[in-house]
């Protein structure tokens, strides 16, 4: 191997392709998807336990914050969801040639903006 | 064949199949509540936790935990895998991981069984 082979890894100036750029938010988006386990769990807890546990969580979910929270952790689920969508259509060989990988990331992308827009419009 | 100590069955293909079983089985669940949600505006306690109390949504829900445990690993697995080079960091924060999944399955179950 040569020894002197050019090396590039400053992120800021690597062009990321589109599909590069879906592939790398369905990740960052499972991740915080995995460190919101707890949080789900609780609500749960709180919200299914007792009427005043319930109440008490609706009452909390109305406030700006906790809506941006929510509106933040439901897109990335339902892109999580888009995204892993296109995952199994190109495991049966649909979307995974150069041309349709990016036509696919381009839909993929799009619906979740429109999706995301949907929630925000369902939630205030 | 990839086969790791670490990874969730230690086989490749097996970790690539139960990825995509249990997404299914978790996209059933998500478009399940999403729907309950939006059909149920001003939503009542005894309507959320009537849900819960119904057996076949106590089953639902434990698949979909399970499911979330190996998803949630797999995926987990893969990103550490990825970015994180040194093994003891590696492994530790994969024991780690593992062992928060197992906590959150237990304390659902738990959850899911005692509404």
């Amino acid at each position: 191997m040569k020894k002197n082979r050019p090396v590039n890894l400053d992120l800021t100036t690597i062009s990321f392709p589109l599909p590069a750029i879906v592939s790398i938010l369905h990740r960052l988006s499972g991740v915080l998807l995995f460190l919101i386990i707890p949080l789900l769990l609780w609500t749960l807890q709180q919200s299914a336990f007792s009427e005043e546990g319930f109440l008490n969580v609706q009452d909390a979910l109305t406030s700006t914050l906790s809506k941006v929270i929510i509106w933040v952790l439901l897109s990335a689920m339902i892109y999580h969801l888009i995204a892993g969508i296109r995952h199994l259509l190109m495991d049966m060989g649909i979307g995974e040639e150069r041309k349709s990988g990016k036509v696919g990331a381009f839909i993929a992308l799009g619906l979740s903006i429109v999706c995301a827009i949907l929630v925000g419009v369902w939630l205030w | 064949m990839v086969s790791n100590a670490t990874s969730y069955t230690g086989s490749g293909l097996r970790d690539w199949l139960i990825q995509r079983v249990s997404a299914v089985v978790l996209g059933a669940y998500i478009l399940f509540l999403l729907v309950f949600f939006m059909s149920h505006s001003g939503m009542e306690y005894a309507t959320w936790e009537g849900l819960f109390g119904q057996l076949w949504m106590k089953v639902f829900t434990f698949v979909a935990l399970l499911s979330l445990y190996a998803h949630a690993w797999i995926g987990v697995w893969t990103v550490l895998t990825d970015y994180i080079k040194p093994v003891a960091i590696r492994v530790t924060l994969e024991v780690l991981v593992v062992l928060s999944l197992l906590t959150y399955l237990i304390w659902g179950i738990v959850v899911v069984w005692s509404i």
